[in-house]
C-alpha cells in the first residue's frame, strides 16, 4: 500500500555549520527580541532591513543560509528577502577578506594612474576588483573621491589612507598586512 | 459613497471619491492603455506598481503627467487622456521599453497575444529610436513546465503579484537593481530548484513572451509520424470548454465532438478521454474517503488531482503529507491503465505506446515527469500539450476547426459520466465524490445528483451535505492563497471538515495556466462561462455518476478487482515527499 512519506520538518532552521552556531544564536536572539506579530505582514516587512543590518554585523556578510534563516523567522518569502539584499549596495553577499583594499577611482586619482595600481594589485594577489583572495586576506574594491585629490592616486586599506602611490610601492604596502 | 465631479476629455461625470483616473475613464468608456497594471478575479489580486507609465494622462494644474492607474481623482479635476503631450510621452516610453526588447516578433510564440506588441501597433512606434545596452540572458529551461526568456521581460512584475499575492507561493521577486534587475527566484536559482508549483498563473499574466509553457509539440509530431509507435491522446475535461476560443468562438461552449475529429485528423491512433480516468479517480477517491470516514482514518481528506497543489503542500506543509488522498491524478491513472490493462487487452507491447495528454495546465508537464509516476515500469504519461499547444498544432496542420464534423471517442478508455466532466470546475471533484459516496452510504439512488451547495465562483467555499442523517462538512478552495488558509486551519487543529477539494488555479482547471489567453479584465467572466458550459455538458450526459460507468465496472471486473484494493494501490495510488522550501 502506498503511504505518505514523512520527512523531518526542517523548514524553519537551516543547518547551522558548527563554527557559526554562536552567530546564529546571536541572530536568533535578536529576531526573537523583535517580538513581531506573526499575523502582521507589514510589521514583519518593516523589521526586515534592521534584521539584515544586525545579521551583517554578526556575520560580516549575508550568505544564502542567513537570508533563508531570516526569511523563515520573519515568515517572509526568501525571494523577498533576497530582493531587498540584492537591491542595497550596503548588503554584502560575499565574505570580505581580513583586509579591504580600496582604490580611489575619482577623476584625479584616475588620471594619475589608479588603473596601473589596480593592475599591479590584481596580478600580485590573483583576484579581481570586487573579489577576495583565496587565502581570505584581502578584498579588492574601489571607492569614489575621498577628498584627498592632492595626494592622488589614493589607496585605502581598512580605512588607512596611502597617498601618491606608485605601482612599485604596492608590494611593500601589501607586505605590511601579509605579516 | 461620496462622489466627486470630474471632466475627462470634455466629458463631465460623477465618480466615487476614491476612484483612480483609470477607473473613472472606464466609466466614461475611455480606454487608457495600460501595461504593468493588472486586476484579476474581481480585483482580489491587483498589481499597481505604476512602473511602465504607459497610462500617463495630463491633469490641469499639475506640472508632470499622472499615471492613471494609481492617481486618485479629486473634485473638479480636469483630465486629458490623449493630448499631444500625452501621446508623445507614451510613444517615447514605449520606444524606451522597446530599446531593451528583442523586437523579434516573427519568431516569438507570444506574437498576436502580446500586450507590448499591441501597444507598439497602437502607437505606431515606427523606428528604433533609442540604441542602448541590451540584456543578454540565456533562456532558462531548467523545469519541465515553464521556460523563461528574460530578454523579453519588461519588469512589470505582474508575475510576481500572481505568484506571491494570489498563490502565496513566493518564488518571484525583483532581484538586483537598476538595469540589471530581473524578476526571478531568490539567488537567481533555476526554477526547477525552487518551490515553484508550475501552476502557470505567471505565464497567463505575462504581457510579453518572457514566460512560456515548455513546448512538447515537436516530440508529439515525431511520435505521431513514427510508424513503430502507437500514439494515444487523452483530453482533460476543461480543454473542451475552452478550445473553441482559440478559433474565435465566444467563451462558454464545449467543443467535445469537433475536438475528437480534430485529434483524429492530426494523426493520433486512438482518441481517448481523461474523463474516463476521472471516473476511475472517483471510484478510488470516494472509496478511500469512505474508508477513512468509517475506520477512523485521517480527516479531513484532501483531493490530489492537481499537481500544482500537490507540489505546494510538499514544499509548504511537510507536516501534513498524510492528509491528501493517495490517489494519482486522472492524467496519471489514464497512463497507468493504458500501458497495462489496455495494452494487455489488445496484445500490444506497452513500450510501443506513447501517451499524450491535452491539458489546461502547465503543471501536468511537471507531473508527467515525476519519476515515481511509472507503475507499469514506463512513465505513465509521455507528453503533455496545453490547450494552447493543441490549438497551435491544429493551425499548423491547417485543420479548419469550426467546420469539423462531430466525432466520438474510442472505447473503452473514452467513455465517461457527468461526474467526470465536472472535474474541470472548482467544486466538481468534490461533487462527483459525493455522488458516489452518498449512494454507497445510503444504498439508495440519489433523487438528484446536483449538489448545488458546493458550486459557485468564490475562491473559498464550504457546505454541509446531509447523507443518511449525518452531516458531511466539505470545503472547496481554488487558488493557492485560499488553499493555504484551509491548510493552516488543519495544522492548528481547528478544521472541522471531512472532505476538502483544492485546485491551484482560480476557478479550477477551466482557469488553468495552459488555457487560451484571456484579457485579465474579463477572466473572471470567461471562467464563469466555461464553468457553465461544463455543467451543461454534465447535465446532458445519460449517466452522471462515476460508479455507473459501465466500462469502469468492466475494468474492475476484468483487471483491477476491488476499488482501493491491492492492484488499484499498485497502479493508481502514490505517495508524497517533503521538499525544501527555498
Amino acid at each position: 500500500m502506498a503511504t505518505a512519506k514523512h520527512s523531518s520538518a526542517a523548514a524553519t532552521a537551516p543547518a547551522t555549520p558548527g563554527a557559526d552556531t554562536a552567530k546564529y544564536q546571536q541572530l536568533e536572539a535578536f529576531l526573537t527580541g523583535l517580538k513581531v506579530d506573526g499575523a502582521d505582514l507589514a510589521g514583519r516587512r518593516a523589521v526586515l532591513i534592521p534584521a539584515l543590518h544586525r545579521a551583517q554585523e554578526i556575520f560580516s556578510y549575508l550568505p544564502t543560509e542567513v537570508q533563508k534563516f531570516i526569511a523563515a523567522h520573519l515568515n517572509l518569502h526568501v525571494s523577498e528577502v533576497n530582493g531587498v539584499v540584492s537591491f542595497y549596495h550596503y548588503f554584502k553577499t560575499k565574505m570580505s577578506g581580513k583586509h579591504t583594499i580600496e582604490f580611489c577611482l575619482g577623476t584625479a586619482c584616475y588620471v594619475r594612474g589608479a588603473a596601473k595600481l589596480i593592475e599591479k594589485a590584481e596580478s600580485m594577489l590573483k583576484a579581481k576588483l570586487g573579489e577576495t583572495t583565496t587565502d581570505g586576506l584581502f578584498t579588492l574594491g574601489s571607492l569614489r573621491c575621498v577628498g584627498a585629490c592632492s595626494l592622488a592616486p589614493v589607496v585605502q586599506i581598512d580605512g588607512k589612507t596611502y597617498g601618491r602611490v606608485t605601482a612599485e610601492q604596492i608590494p611593500a604596502i601589501l607586505a605590511e598586512y601579509q605579516k | 459613497m461620496p462622489f466627486v465631479n470630474i471632466t475627462i476629455d470634455d466629458i463631465r461625470l460623477q465618480v466615487p471619491k476614491d476612484a483612480t483616473i483609470l477607473e473613472a475613464a472606464q466609466k466614461a468608456t475611455i480606454k487608457i492603455p495600460t501595461l504593468c497594471h493588472l486586476e484579476l478575479h474581481n480585483r482580489q489580486t491587483v498589481n499597481q506598481v505604476a512602473s511602465c507609465r504607459i497610462c500617463v494622462v495630463e491633469v490641469d494644474g499639475r506640472r508632470n503627467l499622472a499615471p492613471a492607474c494609481s492617481t486618485k481623482v479629486a473634485n473638479n479635476m480636469v483630465i486629458r487622456t490623449h493630448s499631444p503631450r500625452v501621446l508623445k510621452s507614451r510613444r517615447v516610453l514605449l520606444q524606451l521599453l522597446l530599446s531593451n526588447h528583442p523586437k523579434d516578433c516573427l519568431n516569438c510564440y507570444a506574437s498576436g497575444a502580446c500586450e507590448l506588441q499591441d501597444l507598439a501597433n497602437q502607437f505606431h512606434t515606427d523606428k528604433n529610436r533609442f540604441e542602448g545596452e541590451s540584456s543578454n540572458f540565456a533562456i532558462e529551461t531548467s523545469s519541465a513546465a515553464i521556460t523563461r526568456d528574460l530578454n523579453k521581460c519588461i519588469r512589470c512584475r505582474r508575475c510576481e503579484t500572481a505568484c506571491n499575492d494570489m498563490q502565496t507561493v513566493g518564488v518571484l521577486s525583483g532581484i538586483g537593481r537598476g538595469f540589471n534587475m530581473v524578476v526571478g527566484p531568490a539567488f537567481h536559482a533555476p526554477l526547477q530548484d525552487t518551490q515553484c508549483v508550475f501552476c502557470g498563473q505567471c505565464v497567463k499574466v505575462c504581457p510579453t513572451g518572457a514566460l512560456m509553457g515548455k513546448s512538447h509539440i515537436d516530440p508529439v509530431w515525431d511520435a505521431i509520424n513514427n510508424p513503430d509507435k502507437i500514439v494515444l491522446v487523452q483530453t482533460a475535461p476543461a480543454v473542451r470548454a475552452a478550445l473553441g476560443e482559440e478559433f474565435g468562438m465566444e467563451p462558454g461552449h464545449t467543443v467535445t465532438k469537433q475536438m475528437v475529429t480534430a485529434l483524429r485528423r492530426l494523426g493520433f491512433d486512438y482518441v481517448f478521454d481523461t474523463n474516463f480516468a476521472a471516473d476511475l479517480t472517483i471510484m478510488e477517491e470516494a472509496t478511500e474517503f469512505l474508508h477513512r470516514l468509517q475506520h477512523g482514518g485521517r480527516l479531513p481528506m484532501l483531493t490530489s488531482c492537481c499537481p500544482a497543489w500537490v507540489k505546494f503542500f510538499e514544499h509548504q506543509f511537510q507536516d501534513l503529507l498524510d492528509v491528501p488522498s493517495t490517489c494519482k491524478s486522472p492524467q496519471e491513472m489514464f497512463g497507468a491503465i493504458a500501458k497495462t490493462y489496455w495494452a494487455q487487452k489488445l496484445g500490444i507491447d506497452p513500450a510501443k505506446i506513447v501517451v499524450v495528454s491535452v491539458m489546461p495546465c502547465l503543471s501536468k508537464k511537471y507531473e508527467a515527469a515525476r519519476k515515481e509516476l511509472s507503475s507499469s515500469g514506463l512513465q505513465d504519461v509521455d507528453y503533455v500539450l496545453s490547450t494552447r499547444e493543441i490549438a497551435r498544432m491544429l493551425r499548423e496542420a491547417g485543420i479548419d476547426f469550426l467546420s469539423l464534423p462531430a466525432g466520438e471517442f474510442d472505447n473503452p478508455l473514452g467513455f465517461s459520466t457527468g461526474g467526470a466532466d465536472i472535474f474541470a470546475v472548482s467544486g466538481g471533484v468534490c461533487e462527483a465524490a459525493l455522488r458516489m459516496a452518498a449512494e454507497v452510504i445510503t444504498g439508495q439512488p440519489l433523487e438528484t445528483v446536483d449538489f448545488e451547495e458546493v458550486r459557485g465562483q468564490r475562491g473559498l467555499r464550504h457546505a454541509g451535505v446531509e447523507i443518511a442523517g449525518k452531516m458531511v462538512n466539505v470545503a472547496i478552495a481554488s487558488g493557492l492563497g485560499n488553499a493555504r488558509r484551509l491548510l493552516e486551519e488543519i495544522r492548528s487543529g481547528k478544521s472541522s471538515y471531512h472532505l476538502i477539494e483544492i485546485m491551484a488555479c482560480p476557478g479550477g482547471c477551466v482557469g488553468g495556466g495552459g488555457q487560451p489567453f484571456v484579457d485579465s479584465k474579463h477572466e473572471f467572466e470567461v471562467i464563469r462561462k466555461r464553468s457553465e458550459a461544463i455543467y451543461a455538458e454534465d447535465a446532458g450526459k445519460e449517466i452522471r455518476s462515476s460508479q455507473k460507468n459501465p466500462y469502469i465496472q468492466q475494468l474492475y471486473k476484468e483487471f483491477l478487482g476491488e476499488p482501493y484494493g491491492e492492484k488499484a494501490h499498485q497502479l493508481l495510488h502514490t505517495g508524497y515527499t517533503g521538499r525544501e522550501k527555498l
